[in-house]
């Protein structure tokens, strides 16, 4: 894979519900990335939610894109699967694999219909376990995979030639991608 | 044979079963069933959203400032709106106001919502009901030319523009991706328009993919962030200062001149793109007036955009307020959110559990507790539906009714209840619309009057944006520069217990969320979304909701390609999302029609 020139514009997409349990995995991925690492100017971490259209332009502005997801690929709960490029799932004929009601697959295709579509497509998926707790957390073994998962994209960025630094201390509460007590954390410690 | 039902519809189910799942291009997943007589019309219409919410599960015990940010998660399109209502629910219980230029930005925030949600509904999500994108490949670019420009002065209009773009097309379809254009019944003879008009709505549908980008910069720039933009009870989370030197993200002449300009390309795109497209497209479908169902009866509006803040009664709304019942356009009557009588909750044909389930409940005191089980003529298992049975629970959507009627909501609801009213900003754009295509009155209780409302609607809220954005600047000219209230900031100084409600008009109809708080944190909270009113099952006294009924007496080209019902359940842009949850982690996949 070849590096990434210096000013390729690099996104890290996380999308998903948080209200929906393991529907959360990739918000909840991206979340914790941005707590922990530091990047370069030219990467833009995103928390995309469930946004469906609204985020064609973010893809349109970037060279490469990085997406965590959970995915339906009927695999055992919590397994993690990498898939570059084509395998990027983005022709729709067949059964869809993302779980959102809007398939980010129709947003890559939208901005392919422009014209401007990431020429480098990564996705990180996880396979649920639980998609109809509202209202509840991840299930530990999604949980225990958000870790693994980081691991994977600084891999991936570094194969970029991105060099992503872990910071001293993570971010402080107040700083983080969300905030308003659906920071992950405090989404969390909801009674049962 | 069939029953009557008190709304004035005749159901028979004894014809051939249609069920189409999931009902696709919306946001959610939903599922019809239908029953056919032998001339393939519409006799009985089955709707049913095959998910659940509850927000108040998640939110109990909340700080009720932070109750917006959940919300604003709940759907990945009204995301705005239901931050709004819900900080209006938490100032309404709290006795909280909110400065003049807080409002202004609400205002702004709210009609750009309105306008991103139209244009991308129309044309990304409903377009291809009306127009055959294959069609568009054997168009005649010059021809098109000559017919984009007769119907408008929009500069994109050239042969050379159309060529360009049928070239792209062509190639986009030969690759074997039809992507966004995929689950079309392509051919089909309930397709009418020319392949010019398909040729210039696709190059509207790229043109639209395009601008609504700049549209959802408004909310970055006041909501500090996009797609997830800010909200704050009390106000709005952005300081103004006009001089530029202050707080980072802060509101300048700069950020406010961009926003002008962005607001000048919307009412341009809305009055040279969208609303020309709809008259036209309309024009060839001016004798397929079904859809109706009971929106020339039963209509509700809750009102939005307040000219002045804090003032949240009928004569303050720029978007109407009030109810039409049986067809009564000369009386808009009064609609209370805090009267235990008006709004109520039914689920005698809904998956929940009400200890007596012959009465509704008023949102205040509305319990969500689910309970699965299909009625004794259901076909297949409670995993896998073959054939509900609507004479039991069929949906995970409660039933709301206001005074125990069946009410529509949304763009048409609206601009009934206007034109009602007698508004000439209301009224005038129909009649025109109507005289253009030389229709009469009634027509605009059907599928059609239903998409063009939303265009007209779209119209009408980019000049307010303008008045607003005016209104805004004017007022800090003047030199107040205050966007939010912090005197009941802290919880000590709230009572022990309150109630509230908060409402909005969202893109797709009427939206309020009711809070209940204790000791400072959530008690209870019940959110009743447009797709409840839109898309609820039947009532304890046998009312069909506004989906079932848009459905009944519509004739189908081919049972086998349901683009009729696609058609019209379309032009109420539901949104499942947030009326709802999924209940198989099957994924969506493409939709399925069985015929029984």
């Amino acid at each position: 894979m070849l590096n990434a020139p210096n000013d390729d514009h690099i996104l890290v997409l996380g999308i998903g519900n948080i209200l929906w349990a393991d529907e959360g995995f990739g918000v909840r991925a991206v979340e914790d990335f941005h707590r922990r690492y530091a990047v370069p100017d030219n990467v833009t971490i995103l928390d995309g939610g469930t946004q469906g259209l609204y985020l064609v332009n973010y893809l349109e502005d970037a060279d490469r894109l990085l997406v965590f997801d959970a995915i339906d690929y009927g695999l055992p709960p919590g397994k993690l699967k990498l898939v570059r490029g084509d395998e990027v799932p983005r022709f729709t004929g067949a059964k869809k694999m993302s779980l959102h009601q809007t398939g980010f697959q129709e947003v890559i295709s939208a901005a392919d219909l422009l014209g401007r579509c990431p020429k480098h497509l990564v996705l990180i998926g996880c396979q649920p376990l639980d998609l109809e707790d509202w209202g509840g957390p991840l299930t530990a073994s999604v949980r225990d995979q958000i870790a693994p998962a980081i691991e994977l994209a600084c891999k991936v960025l570094a194969e970029w030639g991105i060099e992503v630094k872990l910071r001293d201390t993570p971010l402080a509460d107040s700083e983080r991608l969300l905030a308003n007590d659906i920071d992950h954390a405090s989404y969390e410690m909801r009674p049962a | 044979m069939g029953i009557q039902t008190p709304n004035g519809f005749n159901l028979d189910n004894s014809g051939k079963r249609i069920v189409v799942d999931p009902v696709t291009r919306i946001e959610g997943h939903m599922r019809v069933e239908v029953n056919v007589d032998a001339d393939n019309v519409i006799r009985n219409a089955v709707s049913t959203g095959t998910m659940w919410r509850g927000i108040e599960v998640i939110l109990k015990n909340r700080d009720p400032r932070d109750a917006w940010a959940f919300t604003e998660r709940i759907c990945g399109v009204c995301t705005g709106t239901h931050a709004l209502t819900s900080v209006r629910a938490v100032e309404n219980a709290l006795g909280i106001t909110i400065p003049e230029n807080a409002n202004s930005i609400r205002n702004l925030m709210q009609l750009a919502l309105q306008v991103h949600d139209h244009v991308v509904h129309f044309y990304h999500l409903h377009a291809l009901d009306w127009v055959d994108v294959v069609s568009a490949l054997s168009a005649d670019p010059r021809a098109t030319s000559t017919l984009a420009q007769s119907i408008s002065s929009w500069p994109l209009s050239s042969p050379g523009y159309f060529k360009d773009l049928q070239t792209r097309l062509k190639k986009f379809v030969e690759s074997g991706q039809l992507g966004p254009f995929k689950n079309g019944y392509w051919g089909s003879k309930a397709y009418r328009l020319p392949p010019e008009a398909n040729l210039m709505a696709v190059a509207h549908y790229l043109e639209a993919l395009d601008f609504q980008k700049e549209i959802v910069k408004i909310h970055t720039i006041f909501g500090g962030k996009n797609p997830h933009p800010n909200w704050l009870v009390g106000g709005v989370p952005c300081p103004i200062n006009v001089d530029g030197t202050g707080a980072v993200g802060a509101i300048n002449m700069e950020r406010l001149n961009l926003i002008s300009s962005i607001i000048d390309r919307i009412m341009e795109f809305n009055e040279m793109v969208y609303l020309p497209d709809v008259a036209a497209i309309g024009s060839f479908y001016k004798d397929w007036l079904y859809g109706g169902g009971i929106s020339g009866q039963n209509v509700l509006a809750y009102g939005d955009v307040p000219e002045h803040a804090n003032d949240y009664s009928a004569k303050n709304l720029k978007l109407p307020r009030g109810a039409i019942i049986n067809g009564n356009l000369s009386e808009v009557l009064p609609v209370d959110h805090a009267n235990p009588d008006e709004i109520q909750e039914f689920v005698v044909h809904s998956w929940y559990k009400y200890p007596d389930e012959t009465k509704g409940l008023h949102p205040w005191d509305g319990i969500t507790e689910p309970n699965y089980e299909l009625g004794p003529n259901a076909k297949g298992t409670k995993t896998a539906i073959e054939q509900l049975d609507e004479g039991g629970k069929y949906s995970w959507i409660k039933a709301p009714r206001w005074k125990g009627h069946a009410m529509e909501v949304g763009p048409l609801a609206r601009w009934v209840v206007g034109y009602a009213q007698n508004k000439a900003e209301f009224k005038d754009p129909v009649d025109k619309f109507l005289k253009d295509l030389d229709l009469p009155m009634s027509a605009l209780f059907s599928t059609l009057g239903r998409t063009a409302a939303r265009a007209l609607e779209s119209v009408w809220a980019g000049r307010q944006m303008r008045y607003f954005q005016d209104k805004l600047v004017a007022n800090i000219k003047a030199g107040d520069s205050s966007t939010a209230n912090v005197d009941k900031w802290k919880p000590e100084s709230w009572p022990k217990e309150a109630k509230g409600f908060g409402f909005t008009e969202a893109p797709r109809g009427a939206l309020a969320h009711w809070i209940k708080i204790k000791e400072t944190k959530i008690d209870n909270y019940q959110c009743v979304v447009p797709t409840t009113w839109n898309g609820s099952p039947r009532d304890p006294q046998g009312n069909i909701g506004a989906f079932e009924a848009s459905l009944m007496n519509t004739p189908m080209v081919n049972p086998e390609q349901p683009l009729e019902i696609l058609r019209t359940i379309h032009s109420f842009d539901p949104c499942l999302a947030c009326s709802t949850h999924v209940m198989s982690p099957d994924g969506q996949e493409l939709a399925k029609v069985k015929v029984r």
